[in-house]
This record gives C-alpha cells, structure tokens and sequence, in this order.
C-alpha cells in the first residue's frame, strides 16, 4: 500500500497499564475513506487503540502516524480526528444546536456561520428542528445522531466511533448500521468503529481486524475474515466453532491432502509453502456447510463424520444441530429452514448421523495460529 | 420531591409537624420577639422602656429611632467592612476550595478519597472557639510562625500577625472552608469525565474545557458553597473578636456588643434583623435559582 493512501498508520503501539499490557505491539494501516472495524471482546484493547488514536490514552510505545502526521504525543485538540462516545457524552447544560457548535469556535467559525453549518449538520444526520431541545430530552438514537453530528461538523479526516450502537434496540441497530455506512460512502472520510459485535462489524465494514488479548489477530477484507478465519480464535469469534485435527500427508500441485478422523483425506487447496508432511494441522468447516446424512456420503468427494446427535434448536431461519464427534468434539450445524437437509425428519437427538462437507468448505488454520 | 400525594391526606403534615414546632418555637417566634423589641427603646438600666401611648409612639415614629440610628455613617462602616470581608472570604473559599475538591473527586485514586474527605470533615471533631483559639498560638507575637521565622533568621524581630484584619480573614478562611469542599465535591464527583475527554476531542484545551464545560456543570455546587460560606461569614463574630483588633469590628461584633456590653437590646436587634433580612434575602436567591434550573437544592 502506497503510504499516501493511508489515513492512520500505527507502529508496534502497546499500551500497558501497570503489569496489564492492553494493547501489544500492534501495527496496522488503516487506508484513506475505508470503513475500518476493530473487532473483538471486551479487554482485547479495542477500545484502548482507538482512544489512543483519540488521544484520550498516549502509548507506552510505539508510534500513531495520521495522514502523514506523527501524533502520538498531541493532545486530543490538536489531532483531525473526532470521535462518537459510546455515551455520546452529549454536554447536558446545552441545547442540541449548542451541542453540534460546540468545537467549531476552535476552527474559527463563529455566529451566524456557525450556526448554519451546525444546522447543516443536524439536516446530514435528519435531526433538524430539534436544535433547541436539551440532550435528556432525546431518546437514545436521536442523541446518537446528534453525537454523531456533533462530531462531524469538526470536519474530521478521521471518525473515531466507539460502540456508538450498543444502547440502541435490536431493529433501530440494524436501521442505523445501514445509515452509517451510507454516510460514511457519501462523505468519503475514514471510520473506525469499535464492537463487539460481529454481524454488525461484517455489516458496514470494507475491513475487519479482531482483535484478542492487545494483539491483532487478523486483518482482512469483511468476507475474507467471516470465511476464511486464520486462527481458532477468529473462526470461534465469527461463529464458526468446529475444529478438526489432522495431519498433513503430503503436498502437491497446491493441494494438501490432509488425514484426520474423517473417513477419507481431504483435499485442500493450498497457496501457502510452510506446509510440511506430518504437521499437525487443525481446520474448522462453517456451520452453514455441514450437512447431515443417514449414510456416510463419499460419492463426489464429500467428507463424511460420523456423530451422535445431542440436541436440535428451532431458530425461525435455522434449525441449529448440535453433534458430538467419537472424539468428544462436538460441532454445530446450521440447517436452513427453507431448505431443509434431505432427511431431516429421520434424525432423532440421542441417535447417529453422518456429518459430511464438500472439502472445499475446509478452512485450515495458519500454522502454529493459536 | 415537590410534588403531594393527595391519597395520603394529612399523614405527610403530620409527620412534618415536629420540624414546624421546633422552627416555630425557636426560630420563627424569637425572630418575632427580636422584631418586636427593635421598635422599643432602651431602658435607663437596660433592658426596655416601657411606651406609655402606643399610638403618639407609633405616629411620632419614634419606633423607627433604632432603625435610622443603624444608617450612622459610623455603623455603615462597618457594616461594608462585613460584607467586604464575607465577599473576600467567599472568594478566598472558592479559589482554594475548587483545586481541593476537583483533586478529590477527579484525580485523586478511588482508594484514597474516603480518607482525604475525612480529612476535610475531621477539623470539625473540635469546637470551632478551640481551632479559632489555636489560631492565636499560631500567629501571636511569640506564636508557632514568628517563632520560626526567627529561628530560620528569615526575620530578626517577630511581625505582629494578630490583631487585624489579615488574622480576621484566616481565621474565616479556616474556618469556612469545608464548608466550601463539600458541596463542590459533591457535584464535582458526579460530573461525568467523558463531557471533559468530548471537549477535548472537539478543540477545546484544558482552560476552555474548564470554563465551557466543567464550571457550567459544577455551578450548583459553586452556588450552594457560596451560600454556605457568604452566610456564616457576614455573621460572624467570634473570629474578629478573637483574632481581630478594635478596627475589624464587624456586624456581629456589634450586635453582640449592645446585647452583652452597651446593653442597648433594641439597637441590637434592629441591627440583628437587618442582617437577618439580608440572609433571607440571599436564600429566597438562591431557592429562584436551584428552582429556575430546575435541580434540586443541595442545602
């Protein structure tokens, strides 16, 4: 990536509060008008990272570059980026227009200016006519909006927005996801959005890093990370939790054949060279791809486990199925409603099923990947 | 808090009448009493002279003689000089107070609050004559002050600290200021820290966060400890009588003074009344003010 593209560049930045090291060692390029997520739960140092952007928090190390601007020492008044609190920390003793005003004085636009453009904002965010209400008078997403008004009038190069979704209600989230990425697009400035959510995080983002334990543990386009998870912890986080065991048997032509308890190898393409014979691999297949059989399906190459059922779960679009492997592994699979496995109807909890994939659906984990 | 619940009838007049009774009995009547007393004159051997017409006394205005006699250019000197040392103590008060209780309700580790609050609060263990007293051996001519400065060689003869109004000023200062702490750490401690990191982020720097963000949301606490320090302080008596010499009298020198030594009770009163009207008058203030904001009153 040409440095010119990039909008906020962090450098080996760790952030350590007395022996609790929040943030390790992470890098990251973030790029000019990308909608960036910083994906993780809570403690992974989401949070930290960016308030560190902010400048809420200075490092313990390392180095915080924003549009060719090394910042990691200016205070938050000084740095072009503003951030949405997840409390939208609206100032309770001024009105909404006093609010989204607030810091345009610092950029020297004072009076009827001002006050025009903190109105044009109040139109952009669709809150016009409630400028003279006083923030406890707003429900929870009309504030969000004024917060988020409120820092967009600073004209920000960067958005910082910090779980700015989690008070509002299951539909008005999924309302102000699609919102937030439409504006992000028409605006064409750099968001960084912190959750912990991840339907939401693959929802509005163009990339994804997850985060775990102050380190970044991938960092890849939305679909990339939801369907190909480089670690275990990623492929648990975005709800893919079945892991396999095997061993690699050999290498050829890109493909990777590998041995497990499944009944036959199972080939897997392969672009990367640190592959070797005998490695112990683990691999995780979506849940969505697992299918359930009566019989030990290997006709077109199908991968096929045998399981025993311990319990189905009726979710209006899926039926969630989960299976315990002869191993003790137990898996979960998805099965649509609408389309429905061929012999669902003969599957009975307690009783024995063949689990079984296409192998292209194998995701294989980075080797030594945690 | 205002509201009444008209389901349960009397009971709320009912369980409130023992703070009517104490507050009528000993407050409201006696202020009636002193009310009463300032319109008489002062009898040959103190005490009142008895009005033999009311009505030729009520008419010549001579009920009033009390209340002109406080207008003596003599006594309005005084009368300033109260309120000018109330308003510099309030001051004083405030300008040391906000540092004290922003550390403690921002700054200073969770851990260590309760202690630094007791603190605050301990001085009042002791009776406020005794601290005033202590105040003495700190600052008289052989006190715990001059004694090392002389000791230093910072000065060669002792400077004379007790006796004016310098010592009167400490000594309100001293003794008003938790009064000043507490109620703005209480609003201090409820101020939410993200509004300070929001102005901030928005290009506001520490002085024009404070003024435009932190003062605005802390001024029911700014105002309640203004009251509560301005009130006792136009009052008081005890510090200038113990600290100050004969030209820091004050109005409550004064009053105690016709009641104690000039034995002029009616002039005494009259003065009394006025400072109390003056009091009254600067709580109806500040009730418009909390009520105008709408929050609740913190005294």
């Amino acid at each position: 990536m040409n440095d010119t593209d990039v909008s906020v560049k962090i450098v080996e930045v760790t952030k350590s509060f007395g022996d609790f090291t929040a943030v390790n060692q992470v890098s990251l390029d973030i790029r000019k008008g990308e909608f960036f997520s910083l994906l993780g739960p809570s403690g992974c140092g989401k949070t930290t990272l960016l308030r560190m952007i902010g400048g809420f928090e200075l490092p313990t190390g390392g180095q915080i570059i924003i549009n060719g601007q090394d910042v990691t020492h200016l205070p938050p008044y000084k740095r072009p980026v503003n951030m949405v609190f997840q409390s939208y920390a609206l100032f309770p003793h001024l009105n909404v227009l006093d609010n989204v005003a607030f810091g345009l004085r610092y950029k020297k636009i004072t009076g009827a200016a001002a006050t025009r453009q903190a109105e044009a904002m109040l139109d952009l965010v669709r809150m016009q006519g409630f400028s003279q209400r006083f923030p406890p008078q707003l429900s929870g997403g009309q504030r969000q909006r004024v917060a988020l008004a409120r820092a967009l009038a600073m004209e920000p190069q960067v958005l910082l927005l910090d779980e700015p979704l989690g008070a509002l209600d299951q539909k008005l989230r999924k309302e102000v996801q699609i919102e937030l990425k439409n504006l992000q697009r028409s605006l064409g400035i750099t968001f960084i959005f912190v959750t912990h959510d991840q339907e939401e995080a693959l929802t509005m983002s163009d990339r994804i890093a997850v985060m775990n334990q102050g380190r970044v543990e991938q960092l890849d386009a939305s679909h990339q990370v939801f369907e190909y998870p480089k670690t275990e912890f990623v492929a648990q986080f975005m709800g893919a939790p079945n892991f396999f065991t095997g061993v690699v048997k050999n290498i050829a032509e890109g493909l990777m054949h590998l041995g497990s308890r499944a009944d036959s190898d199972i080939r897997v393409r392969t672009t990367s060279d640190v592959w070797k014979p005998e490695d112990p691999v683990r691999f995780v297949v979506r849940p969505e791809k697992l299918d359930l059989r009566t019989k030990s399906g290997t006709s077109d190459g199908e991968v096929s486990v045998e399981v025993t059922i311990e319990d189905r779960v009726y979710q209006g679009v899926n039926t969630v199925w989960v299976v315990r492997g002869d191993d003790g592994a137990r898996y979960t699979i998805y099965e649509q409603n609408d389309r429905p496995f061929q012999e669902s109807s003969r599957f009975r909890v307690g009783g024995r099923a063949f689990m079984s994939w296409n192998p292209r659906d194998t995701v294989v984990m980075e080797k030594n990947g945690k | 808090m205002r509201k009444s619940d008209s389901s349960s009838g009397r009971a709320p007049y009912l369980l409130i009448s023992p703070t009517w009774l104490v507050l009528g009995l000993f407050f409201i009547l006696p202020l009636f009493i002193m009310l009463m007393i300032s319109f008489g004159q002062r009898g040959t051997y103190g005490g009142l002279k008895p009005i033999v017409d009311l009505g030729a006394y009520l008419l010549s205005g001579e009920f009033l003689a009390n209340y002109r006699q406080t207008l003596d250019p003599l006594y309005l000197q005084i009368y300033w000089r109260s309120l000018w040392m109330a308003v510099v103590t309030t001051a004083l008060c405030l300008l040391i107070s906000y540092p004290v209780a922003y550390y403690i309700a921002v700054v200073a580790p969770a851990r260590r609050k309760n202690l630094l609050l007791a603190l605050v609060v301990i001085p009042f263990w002791t009776s406020f004559l005794i601290r005033t007293y202590a105040w003495m051996l700190v600052l008289r001519t052989e006190g715990l002050v001059n004694s090392l400065l002389l000791g230093t060689g910072i000065i060669d003869a002792p400077l004379s600290l007790l006796y004016n109004e310098m010592a009167v000023m400490i000594g309100l200062v001293y003794g008003e200021l938790p009064f000043m702490i507490l109620p703005l750490y209480a609003s201090l401690e409820k101020l939410d820290l993200t509004l300070l990191e929001a102005s901030g982020d928005l290009g506001a720097n520490h002085p024009s966060t404070f003024w435009r963000v932190t003062v605005p949301l802390t001024m029911p606490g700014i105002v309640a400890g203004i009251v509560l320090v301005f009130i006792p302080s136009i009052g008081q008596f005890v510090v200038s009588d113990l600290l100050g010499g004969a030209k820091s009298m004050l109005a409550g020198n004064l009053i105690q003074n016709q009641f104690a030594v000039a034995r002029n009770k009616p002039f005494g009163s009259a003065v009394a009344f006025e400072l109390t009207a003056v009091v009254l008058l600067l709580l109806m203030a500040y009730a418009w003010y909390t009520k105008r904001k709408g929050q609740e009153a913190m005294l």
